[in-house]
């Protein structure tokens, strides 16, 4: 292969979006949507225990590495996957394997990827991206929630995939080494589903799935009476930070997934599944609304209690309705 | 959220407008596609303050290492938005060890190679990190 081979698209997030330009270089026909789905990325989490950078951890999609690696093994494609001890035999054996002409997924750090916007780099250690060639001592990189490919200088590169913190990339990388020959998406869809609404419905303590949402709720109420305003404020914009910064496609994942219900029901021929699309585009309108009022309230942080506690309402509102949602969906019949 | 609905609000700090980011919205035939964004009001706003407390915190060390209260190893790491723990890994250290080294009396009995380490970790030259201040 030759770098003009390799064929960039643009996505909303870095790990379905990875997987989804890995698949199709070899010739799978697949979404970043249903890469996805299929993967089961979908997901809810409040951590006030586990401070990062000194607000409380919430997520609106499941653990990194989880996604790609569902998501293949689902479709039955056999990747390689590989860490290293240390960056200079990383170094040596991507270049091995880019001179073998197959485009290489990997695990970096934002803080130390130069090419993109400052207001970008946190120390964040899970971040997806493609190499796809190295030409006069460049990297060629496709980063998929980029419009265009860019390059990387080799130590730059070097820097971001062992950046040292939680979790540690360790030179992580993965490419594609067999596609089957027919692809079956209906099973893979099916599963992809049931896991999600397991995830989303079973966990038993009150920090994963759809609990935690109410967990939120509970303590946002609390913050006026807890916090000081600044640290509120924070609090506040960390959560939207979370659910609508770079890579979540708008609204904490919610439209991606339902992008992935609609393509599914194409694929399996189901009005249903069309339907709760239809059901979670509206929810995601409210989480949109949700963040929206957040702002609202930490631009004008005189108004006090009764916001909060309003806000506190409309996750209410959300995890209410997902509840009901993902109960539905659990008993579809396949 | 419809394809007409999809904001485009420019995120115009520290390159923030340079990126178009992808949404996914609900096009006019209910049909979901990938829409690019230039931001949010919303988001924007909350990620300009998480910016600008940084901001904050980091001309509040820079004082502190100036009024001989902190060492420039504060302020740097700060400015790198790194935490004790953090840089405690990249110099091979111990979290309580990174937090000595953080006062002055200790910064200054430094080794040149812990000094080398650190300048390391915050990408600067080690005349960078001991003249910070003076």
């Amino acid at each position: 292969m030759s770098i003009a081979d390799y064929k960039h698209y643009q996505h909303a997030h870095c790990e379905s979006g990875v997987t989804a330009n890995l698949l199709r270089h070899e010739g799978v026909d697949i979404s970043e949507p249903l890469a996805f789905g299929i993967g089961a990325g979908m997901f809810f989490g409040h951590l006030p225990f586990l401070k990062v950078s000194g607000t409380p951890g919430t997520t609106f999609r499941t653990w990194p590495g989880a996604i790609f690696k569902r998501a293949t093994q689902r479709l039955g494609i056999t990747m390689h996957t590989q860490r290293f001890p240390n960056p200079e035999k990383a170094m040596r054996t991507l270049d091995d394997v880019l001179a073998t002409g197959k485009p290489v997924g990997m695990l970096s750090s934002v803080y130390y990827l130069p090419y993109l916007p400052e207001a970008f780099r946190f120390h964040f250690n899970a971040h997806n991206l493609v190499v796809y060639g190295k030409e006069n001592g460049e990297y060629y990189v496709s980063d998929p929630v980029l419009e265009q490919t860019t390059r990387i200088a080799p130590e730059d590169l070097a820097k971001a995939r062992f950046a040292k913190g939680a979790p540690e990339p360790k030179g992580f990388m993965y490419y594609v080494k067999s596609v089957p020959k027919e692809i079956h998406f209906e099973k893979a869809i099916q599963s992809g589903i049931k896991q999600t609404c397991f995830f989303m419905l079973s966990p038993p303590i009150p920090w994963f799935g759809n609990k935690a949402i109410f967990l939120l709720a509970n303590k946002i109420q609390q913050y006026p009476k807890k916090l000081t305003p600044r640290k509120a404020s924070l609090y506040l914009g960390n959560i939207i930070r979370m659910q609508e910064e770079i890579g979540t496609g708008g609204a904490g994942f919610r439209f991606l997934y339902a992008a992935f219900l609609q393509e599914a029901a194409n694929i399996l021929k189901r009005d249903d599944l069309q339907e709760f699309s239809h059901e979670l585009t509206l929810i995601g309108d409210d989480w949109r609304n949700f963040a929206y009022n957040a702002a609202r309230v930490m631009k004008d942080r005189k108004e006090g209690m009764v916001s909060f506690d309003e806000l506190a309402d409309m996750l209410r509102i959300c995890g209410e309705k997902e509840k009901d949602f993902f109960k539905r969906m659990q008993k579809l019949k396949w | 959220m419809k394809t007409n609905e999809v904001p485009q609000d420019p995120k115009n700090f520290r390159e923030g407008d340079k990126v178009n980011k992808l949404l996914y919205a609900v096009d006019k035939d209910g049909n979901y596609t990938g829409v690019t964004s230039a931001g949010w009001e919303a988001e924007n706003f909350a990620t300009k303050q998480a910016w600008d407390a940084v901001d904050e915190e980091l001309a509040h060390t820079a004082e502190q290492v100036k009024r001989g209260a902190l060492s420039p190893i504060a302020y740097y790491m700060h400015k790198c938005l790194m935490e004790p723990s953090l840089l405690a890994k990249y110099v091979g250290k111990w979290t309580w060890q990174v937090k000595r080294h953080m006062k002055k009396e200790n910064f200054e009995k430094l080794s040149a190679d812990m000094l080398a380490r650190y300048a390391k970790a915050f990408n600067i030259s080690v005349e960078e990190l001991t003249s910070f201040g003076k």
